[in-house]
């Protein structure tokens, strides 16, 4: 069942993606959402089985694969509890996004190409998240890598999709540095890459040290802070974060699939699975802890000032995949898995509602030309609302029980280390409440402002583009007589193929939480529901429940304290962030440059990289080869004249010198029969 | 049988100048070179993957015991013959149409230089080898001083002079063996203990052809200026098997023969091999030529070889002989690609072209997945190949390890934006967008070329069983020399937080 789960998406790609038009858009579309559906029908039948019902864990072998020495990897399946989360979040979401994508993408010349990387990039989720070894989670890890360089670059034709494709693939091959080491360095220390001997070792293998680069350190946290590298790579954590905005030059369908949901939680499904590896590293917890906090206070600031409605959102991924972190680092590593469930709801919703804007807006993402946009498409300002709802953590939506979980999780937790995190994540919380219903505000309420948007110019005239040359005139007349600010546009409500995945979703995002927090995190659910899969700290899930009444009540008061701010200056004081950024301006210009990284990076690596590669490739010419061949030559040719000569009949010479050379050697080797 | 393989190809190629007919050569070659294909496949399958020892022995004395025309394989040398009769058939396709000039000569040229690459590996004489080894680059002069491109003199020139001083030295060297040991017989050899003193000399002296043949870095600066001079299927061969060649020989040479001069040189290979993979790289960042940049990439490639063979674990060696497989079918396949854009728009410059997925979409398709196997995508070739490399380099430094694992963000970076540049974006001129897609003859040969590196990205083991008895002969024999690898030390005095962890399970 497994192997037909996980492969099925991959035939289903190479149909569509060989067919391509041979086949045409319907079968190519239709194959692989059918593949998906069943893929995610068989995804639950394993997930109640073995999460609900607590089935045993098992693992599959399908294909020897790599066999060197001590180093063997296979191509095999591992299921359990947390495989059989994250094969429902993956085909369930993929699935959905698949059918979205029928009513996103309909009017695209090259249809089959998308869906089949849809489906390809399924499978290399897949194939991560049941990777029973190292080596196969790192196919599957650059296996998605792959289908997101693909996607972010659909629109190859676009010089910012494909500079944004390849920032996305070069940064991740960074954090796959740091994991590739990672393997090598277990490899060395387990003498495997198995991760059943992995895990189970792991705890003698606490205090333990080795040599790495010249110094001694302790071989546990060094193998999972090499490893967490990786996982900072393909999470977007601070330093590493720099390609997922950019990621959102792809189509919106991916970003949610792709950049919301599933690509970007498998760091933190990494550092779950690995948990009996860092429950022996408690440095690297400490890292891991810090790294999310910061990652979470970061994109939440910058997601405050960004205009592009899909880059807020992609902001605030990278924020609450920070809220994963930290929650692992704090020994949460249900809580963590939590929010990445929940997390996958309600931010494809917000990602997918966002599509469905953009689509009635004729493509314009600057949400300064959005407003009042409730009235006409009311269905997608629902599933937005929902959204925003569960993401701020509005009471008893899904969000609310696993952020919360997250922060009194970090707060009982106690360590140094966690106590800033749940101070910075309850900030985190205030400021995620505000840019998402400034979000909400800007786009749906107020006045409409999109009569100015060259895109929704472009629509209009395109839709009177039949008419003759002189319909300006009549463009005008049109523009009077419509409402101010819309310039004679009329959003439309997207088709049912779009709404029918934001109603389900919706559904995710209200219900998910309540239904399954007891499983995910409860102090004895926890514990039957984990089963073993990933290190449960029942004490931790226990003391979750005993904390302070502040810290309870803490994230749903600055949850409204963030509400209330954004309601205050984007409608009841419109004027007022105009004002604020005038008082702000240095805050304001650190804010929108994203704290400066890409100029950074841009000027420490990017620019160093191609200026040593010119002065390398001239020192080729002008000193490796003036001292090497094209110095001998001119010596030669200095000495005799004869270089000429000599360049013309290099073939005759040099088997001259190797007729020589032979002769001398028979005249070797023979020497004592010549003599004699 | 090996006589067979050897010997065909050069009747083939006395057969294609006697008929002096252009139609005539280009089927008798592509038949010829198809009938080697299948006595190499033969080859392998008749292998027996258990033994280290030499296979299809044969055995002629003609000036007894200094030469003799003996020839045997062991594992190593089956995958690298196997690779050489897989890449010959895909050259004669691809000069099918593009090259039109002197087609008698440029097959007997190919099918001359099969002979003598086969030899090479197939030479179980010293002496025998040496002549395949040399001899072998003599038709590759012919190849790129006649069908090549403008400055095909200046290149053929600059190979010549960096080969000879390589060569000299190694034949000296092989004197000196000789003289010691009294035999030609590279098994015999391969056996005997040379006093560590002469050790460093030989290794020494082989070190200089094997690292240019490499090439290694700072003597590859004739590679990149021979690849863009030669023909599309001169490059192939020469990126797809005379490269391999220095390879071999520090496989065949160095290391069993002198375990301790090699032992001694390691800081010397490591040191040259980041600096080559780091160099190389950026360099190809910067290219705007195509062969060229692909040209570089080839250097950075070897470089893992030179540090996967050095690294006296099996890993490592197992990884470097895969990579040298898998980056002949790769950057054989990608010159190929280049050739097929060439043959449309006879230039090689990136930036006249772009946008082509537009109009050749299963070219695109088809360079896309080269290029991720040369970026060492996980299921294709390149990836198996550098993984073993980097999991062997890390059990002997972890420095080394560091630095060439740099190499694959680098080449991620070469690569996609090679890729970018002519695939994506738009069009750089008509004549670019009017370039027609694949025809069923390149779709041919390049779908040829993928299925093998699909197949060892994802089913290794066919490529890793034949070498895994005479690689463990090798380490056998440089056991005594092996530095030492990583230790771990079990329950270090400082771990004063370790004991309730460990107490606790």
């Amino acid at each position: 069942m497994i192997q037909l789960l996980v492969f099925l998406p991959l035939a289903a790609a190479l149909i569509a993606g060989l067919g391509n038009r041979l086949i045409g858009n319907l079968p190519a579309k239709l194959v692989t959402t059918a593949a998906l559906f069943v893929s995610a029908a068989l995804s639950w039948t394993i997930f109640l089985d073995i999460g609900l019902a607590h089935g045993a864990g098992y693992s599959v072998r399908v294909l020897e694969w790599i066999v060197s020495g001590d180093m063997r990897v296979d191509w095999a399946f591992r299921v359990d509890t947390l495989t059989a989360v994250m094969l429902v979040v993956i085909t369930s979401v993929s699935a959905l996004v698949h059918l979205y994508s029928w009513g996103y993408m309909d009017e695209d010349p090259d249809q089959p190409r998308f869906f089949a990387y849809l489906s390809l990039f399924t499978f290399a989720m897949l194939m991560l998240v049941t990777a029973d070894n190292l080596v196969q989670m790192f196919f599957g890890w650059e296996g998605v890598g792959l289908a997101s360089y693909l996607l972010i670059g659909f629109w190859y034709k676009k010089p910012s999709a494909n500079a944004a494709a390849i920032k996305a693939f070069v940064v991740n091959r960074v954090g796959d540095f740091g994991f590739s080491l990672g393997i090598f360095a277990t490899f060395v220390v387990f003498g495997t890459v198995q991760l059943t001997p992995i895990l189970a070792g792991s705890a003698a293998m606490a205090g333990a040290t080795f040599n790495f680069l010249g110094a001694q350190f302790d071989v546990m946290t060094t193998l999972c802070l090499l490893l967490f590298v990786g996982a900072m790579g393909k999470s977007a954590q601070l330093g590493l974060h720099t390609w997922l905005p950019d990621a959102m030059e792809g189509p919106t369908p991916v970003s949610a699939l792709i950049h919301a949901a599933t690509m970007v939680t498998a760091g933190v499904f990494m550092v779950v699975r690995l948990s009996p590896m860092f429950e022996a590293a408690p440095d690297a917890l400490t890292v891991v802890t810090y790294v999310g906090a910061a990652t979470a206070l970061f994109a939440a600031t910058v997601a405050c000032v960004q205009t592009d409605i899909k880059r807020v959102i992609a902001y605030s991924t990278c924020s609450q995949l920070g809220y994963m972190f930290f929650a692992a680092g704090s020994g949460a590593f249900g809580a963590a898995m939590f929010h990445l469930f929940t997390h996958a709801f309600f931010k494809a919703l917000l990602f997918l509602g966002a599509g469905a804007v953009i689509h009635s807006m004729h493509h314009e993402q600057d949400m300064r030309f959005y407003g009042g946009l409730r009235k006409s498409i009311p269905i997608t300002f629902a599933a937005m609302t929902i959204g925003t709802l569960s993401l701020t953590g509005f009471f008893f939506t899904s969000g609310y029980y696993s952020k919360d979980g997250i922060l009194e999780a970090a707060f009982a937790n106690g360590s140094e280390a966690s106590m800033v995190a749940f101070f910075v994540g309850a900030l985190v919380a205030l400021l995620t409440s505000f840019y998402s219903w400034r979000l909400v505000f800007l786009t749906f309420f107020g006045e409409a402002r999109w009569g100015a948007s060259e895109h929704v110019q472009h629509a209009l005239h395109h839709d009177h583009g039949h008419d003759t040359e002189d319909t300006t005139d009549s463009d005008h007349a049109h523009h009077a007589s419509a409402p101010a600010g819309t310039g004679g546009y009329h959003p439309h409500e997207s088709p049912w193929t779009m709404l029918a995945p934001l109603v389900v979703l919706s559904i995710g995002a209200l219900a998910a939480g309540f239904v399954f927090h007891e499983a995910f995190i409860g102090a004895e659910g926890g514990t039957v529901f984990w089963n073993g899969s990933a290190v449960f700290r029942e004490p931790l899930a226990e003391a979750m429940h005993h904390v302070p009444a502040w810290v309870v009540w803490t994230p749903g008061a600055v949850m409204l304290i963030g509400f209330a701010i954004a309601y205050w200056a984007y409608m009841a004081s419109p004027t007022l962030p105009a004002r604020f950024v005038a008082g702000n301006r240095g805050l304001y210009a650190f804010l929108t440059h994203k704290w400066f990284f890409d100029e950074l990076y841009n000027a420490i690596f990017v620019k160093p990289a191609f200026a040593f590669g010119r002065l390398f490739w001239r020192g080729d010419g002008r000193v490796i080869d003036r001292f090497g061949a094209d110095g001998a030559a001119a010596l030669v040719s200095a000495s005799s004249g004869a270089a000429k000569r000599f360049q013309s009949g290099a073939v005759y010479a040099y088997a001259l010198v190797m007729l020589i050379g032979l002769a001398a050697a028979a005249t070797w080797v023979l020497r004592p029969a010549l003599l004699g | 049988m090996l006589s067979l393989l050897i010997l065909l190809p050069l009747v083939g190629a006395a057969f294609v100048l006697w008929s002096g007919n252009a139609a005539t050569a280009r089927w008798t070659a592509l038949v010829i070179t198809l009938v080697e294909l299948a006595l190499g496949i033969a080859l392998w399958a008749g292998f027996d993957t258990g033994t280290a020892a030499f296979q299809y022995v044969e055995k002629l004395d003609l000036f007894a015991p200094y030469f003799s025309w003996h020839l045997g394989i062991d594992g190593i040398a089956l995958m690298l013959i196997v690779l050489s009769v897989f890449l010959m058939p895909l050259c004669i396709l691809a000069s099918w149409t593009s090259i039109e000039k002197r087609v008698p000569e440029y097959m007997a040229a190919f099918l001359l230089m099969e002979t003598l690459m086969l030899g090479v590996f197939a030479a179980k004489d010293l002496f025998l080898f040496y002549v395949f080894f040399e001899g072998g680059l003599i038709p590759m002069y012919l190849i790129i001083g006649i069908w090549g491109g403008g400055r095909r003199i200046y290149a053929s020139y600059k190979f010549f002079l960096y080969t000879l001083l390589g060569s000299v030295l190694m034949l000296l060297a092989m004197l000196y063996m000789v003289g010691v040991a009294g035999t030609t017989d590279i098994a015999a050899l391969t056996a005997y203990d040379f006093s560590a003193e002469a050790q460093t000399w030989l290794w020494l002296a082989f070190f200089a052809s094997f690292a240019v043949k490499m090439p290694m870095w700072p003597v590859h600066t004739w590679l990149p200026d021979a690849h863009v001079e030669a023909p599309t299927a001169g490059s192939v061969i020469l990126a797809g098997v005379l490269l391999k060649l220095g390879g071999y020989g520090f496989i065949r040479f160095s290391l069993p023969m002198f375990p301790e001069g090699s032992a001694q040189f390691l800081p010397l290979m490591f040191g040259l091999s980041v600096v080559a993979v780091i160099y190389a790289s950026l360099v190809a960042l910067v290219q705007s030529d195509m062969k060229k940049l692909i040209a570089y990439s080839s250097v950075a490639h070897m470089a893992f070889v030179t540090a996967g063979l050095f690294t006296f674990n099996r890993q490592g060696i197992e990884g470097g002989i895969l990579m040298m497989l898998s980056h002949g079918l790769i950057s054989g396949a990608l010159f190929l690609c280049v050739g097929v854009v060439y043959d449309r728009l006879h230039t090689r410059e990136i930036a006249r072209y772009g946008g082509l997925a537009d109009n050749m979409p299963k070219y695109a398709l088809l360079f896309l997945l080269f290029t991720m196997a040369s970026v060492g995508l996980p299921a294709t070739s390149g990836f198996v190949s550098e993984f073993l490399v980097l999991t062997g380099t890390y059990a002997i430094s972890t420095w080394l390890a560091t630095g060439m694992t740099i190499g694959i963000i680098l080449g991620a970076a070469y690569m996609l934006y090679l890729y970018a540049r002519v695939i994506y974006g738009k069009s750089a001129g008509a004549d670019a967008a009017a370039m027609p897609d694949l025809n069923a003859r390149e779709i041919g040969i390049l779908v040829a070329a993928a299925i093998p590196v699909l197949w060892m990205g994802i089913y290794p083991h066919s490529f890793l069983a034949p070498l895994h008895a005479p690689v463990g002969a090798i380490l056998a024999r440089v056991e005594r020399a092996a530095p030492p690898s990583q230790t771990i030390r079990i329950g270090a005095p400082v771990a004063a937080p370790a004991a309730p962890a460990a107490a606790a399970h």
